[in-house]
């Protein structure tokens, strides 16, 4: 899986590219929590985009992501999630408390 | 039920196979002419399977996985991922959602996701000796197709 990020006014974006399963999930975690710990955001931003394919081991990326960013008092919002992605995240409740958005579907 | 197609492969329990168990399983799942959303379904439990194999079965080792697929001709797909690494103790227990005795990189939705995305789902298990998941999931005939 590739990551990249942007960091740019306070708020952290990661582009994920690939496949998000467990082989790839703790290399992801890794860098996110790297990423936040540096940046200190006040906002991230998963960019799911580019995922083709995701299983529970990415329901468990994105709630690292969201306890770390809540540590901080920051927001974490979910974009552009492919169905089949989005219905991974429903089994999950993620919906719930964390924001989705499709932005360039 | 007659089976009219068969697969069996065995994999060692390395995470790198986790994406080539689910694009075998959706290869072989093809012939039936299934939705995209039934092939995204078919790849997530057969994934959510194998990673459990790979995660909790063989935890410091590396062991046998078998992955095996029928083809019924009433258009069911049967995947069965068996390992023979330490069994689950308390099989009601692991299938409840978010329950993981894994670290923070698991999220315990595993079962959870096999049972709601495939029609049915079983799991035997026995401690050191291994755990057998069975999985069927009847895929929807299209018009305009022909077996």
């Amino acid at each position: 899986m590739k990551i990249t990020t942007e960091f740019r006014r306070g708020r952290l974006t990661v582009w994920l590219h690939g496949e998000l399963d467990h082989h790839a999930a703790k290399e992801v975690i890794g860098t996110i929590c790297d990423e936040i710990d540096e940046c200190l955001p006040s906002s991230c931003i998963l960019d799911f985009k580019g995922v083709g394919f995701m299983d529970s081991s990415g329901i468990a990326v994105i709630l690292k992501t969201y306890k770390r960013m809540r540590e901080l008092n920051g927001s974490l919002l979910i974009l552009n999630a492919s169905k089949q992605v989005m219905r991974v995240l429903e089994m999950s409740g993620i919906g719930k408390f964390i924001g989705m958005e499709e932005i360039n579907a | 039920m007659k089976t009219v197609n068969y697969i069996k492969i065995e994999i060692p329990s390395k995470s790198t196979n986790e994406g080539l168990a689910r694009s075998i399983a959706a290869c072989f799942a093809a012939q039936l002419d299934p939705t995209l959303e039934e092939i995204g379904d078919i790849k997530t439990a057969v994934s959510e399977a194998v990673t459990n194999s790979i995660v909790h079965a063989y935890p410091d080792e590396i062991g046998k996985i078998s992955i095996r697929g029928r083809i019924f001709d009433d258009n069911t797909l049967e995947i069965v991922v068996q390992d023979w690494g330490r069994g689950i103790k308390d099989i009601e227990q692991a299938m409840e959602p978010m329950f993981t005795t894994g670290g923070d990189d698991r999220s315990g939705m595993g079962f959870t996701i096999m049972e709601s995305f495939m029609d049915k789902l079983k799991v035997k298990s026995a401690e050191g000796k291994g755990t057998t998941v069975t999985m069927r999931r009847r895929l929807s005939f299209r018009t305009g197709t022909k077996r």
